[in-house]
């Protein structure tokens, strides 16, 4: 018994996506200065890029790991015109272009933000150009990706797994902890991925909010962007990089975590 | 809602009908042209219309991004670019129809907060510990005659970012993030959100902005008009009133 098969118009704008995404990366590839890449990647500059990259990405999906799971919980449980509101507010940031959510991290938390100037004038901190910056702007940029994820997971929930733990004696955090999270937990982790892929992208909100500092706040998107302008070989061998790290660690996270065939 | 949109589009379509009943549609060309360079060649597409009916596309962004896309392939009819050396690379890949042209020039200021909190009188200050300075790349023209002026100077700074673009240096400090900047002149003039301080002479960098018709442009000729405006001396007066100075 075979499976129902697509049909051929489908077949063909599938192929017409499939090329969207293949093209550019195929160029990529067929462009590269092959005989570089190697010293690319030992090039001080661009270790510390890719190391900067890693640390902010994976600090930036702990923080939305934190922050985001519970924030999705309590979307999951309102609804009508607060949902509505508090849904359109999460996912704003993934809809406004990153230099506006730039931008707007710098009014908030800038030396002369809402909270960035008490903030200076008290302790001295400068949040700009600094590393936390990047990271910042990292987890606003992709936090929405783990919410929205996670929020799903929740609705799609089974309700009496939690009603039973709860008939049995369990208070609201163990039914948290042991019940909710388990069941929910290929959708906590498939938003974590994307939140990271996200992350390790992000580009615009973070020249405008972090800088571009090497060592500091330039990460590769950074480092690739500057590069094209004076050594467009080392942005993509650079580019190539950063390809390589993160279908290899997205293939990985696949079969680890989520067990897709 | 309907009726109304009805009604603009048959306005418009009149207005059209009016304006084009006496003369040709006019020509229009794409130039290519450094960031810096937007107020002065916004102002002059007015009279360049008047004079020529020749209507200009600006694409603004940083010289080193023009250079890229120009060496990509892109189309446009003319380039004015912030640094000669970008320019000269171009003519070399036999992308440019004649010989560029210096239309203007500009020098580097020092860039500070509106009232000037910080003292900052000298490139030299820049130095002091507990001033935020942030530069220009420098793969970017302007972060590049930075590096020169400072070492000019004999003066060594930590930036605390280094933009890909000026604008970039401009709005961080116009919002308060960083205590100064190495800006050109007619940044500063034209931002209006931020005090310049002047750089003297023997520490300075005069940047000359070469501008020429491209190889690939639709329309040659247009594309020469656009250059002999700007070195009239209407076109070289809207330039100086925006910060730059007379080719």
């Amino acid at each position: 018994m075979s499976q129902a098969r697509v049909p051929a118009p489908l077949l063909a704008l599938a192929a017409g996506g499939l090329l969207l995404f293949l093209l550019p990366i195929a160029g990529l590839v067929i462009r590269a200065p092959w005989d570089q890449v190697g010293s690319q990647l030992v090039a001080p500059e661009t270790a510390t890029a890719l190391g900067l990259s890693l640390f902010c990405s994976l600090t930036a999906t702990a923080l939305a790991l934190v922050l985001g799971v519970p924030l999705a919980m309590v979307l999951a449980r309102t609804s009508g015109l607060l949902r509505s509101t508090l849904r359109a507010l999460t996912t704003l940031p993934m809809v406004l272009p990153p230099v506006v959510g730039g931008v707007a991290l710098l009014i908030a938390f800038g030396r002369r933000g809402l909270v960035g100037s008490p903030l200076h004038q008290a302790f001295g901190v400068q949040i700009p150009f600094s590393t936390a910056a990047a990271v910042m702007a990292e987890t606003f940029v992709a936090m929405p990706f783990l919410v929205i994820a996670v929020e799903g997971g929740l609705r799609g929930l089974d309700r009496r797994y939690a009603e039973a733990a709860r008939a049995l004696g369990a208070g609201s955090w163990k039914v948290f902890a042991q019940v909710t999270v388990p069941l929910v937990r290929p959708a906590i982790f498939s938003g974590a991925v994307l939140c990271w892929a996200r992350a390790l992208g992000e580009f615009g909100a973070t020249i405008t909010f972090a800088g571009n500092l090497p060592g500091r706040t330039q990460t590769v998107p950074l480092a690739v962007y500057v590069a094209l302008e004076t050594r467009p070989d080392g942005a993509i061998a650079l580019s190539l990089v950063l390809l390589a790290v993160s279908l290899a660690i997205l293939i990985a996270m696949r079969d680890r975590w989520l067990g897709a065939p | 809602m309907i009726n109304r949109a009805l009604l603009a589009g048959g306005v418009l379509i009149l207005a059209a009908c009016v304006s084009g009943s006496g003369q040709s549609p006019p020509t229009s060309i794409t130039v290519y042209a450094a960031a810096s360079l937007e107020l002065p060649f916004d102002r002059i597409a007015t009279p360049l219309m008047s004079t020529y009916h020749v209507a200009a596309v600006f694409d603004f962004a940083g010289t080193q991004t023009l250079t890229a896309q120009l060496m990509q392939g892109a189309q446009a009819d003319v380039f004015a670019s912030a640094d000669s050396m970008h320019m000269n690379s171009l003519q070399d890949a036999g992308l440019l129809a004649g010989q560029p042209k210096v239309f203007a020039r500009n020098r580097l200021e020092v860039a500070v907060e509106k009232g000037n909190p910080k003292g900052i009188r000298s490139l030299a200050d820049l130095a002091r510990p507990g001033v935020v300075v942030v530069l220009a790349d420098p793969s970017v023209p302007a972060g590049r005659y930075a590096q020169q002026s400072l070492s000019k100077a004999g003066v060594t700074v930590h930036p605390a970012s280094l933009e890909p673009q000026v604008t970039g240096v401009l709005s961080k400090v116009a919002l308060g993030e960083a205590d100064a900047g190495i800006v050109y002149v007619s940044d500063v003039v034209t931002s209006g959100k931020v005090d310049g301080i002047a750089i003297p002479d023997s520490q300075n960098v005069i940047a000359d902005y070469p501008i020429a018709v491209l190889a690939n442009a639709h329309d040659k000729a247009a594309a020469q008009e656009f250059i002999t405006f700007l070195l009239s001396t209407e076109g070289q007066s809207i330039l100086k009133q925006t910060g730059f100075e007379a080719a």
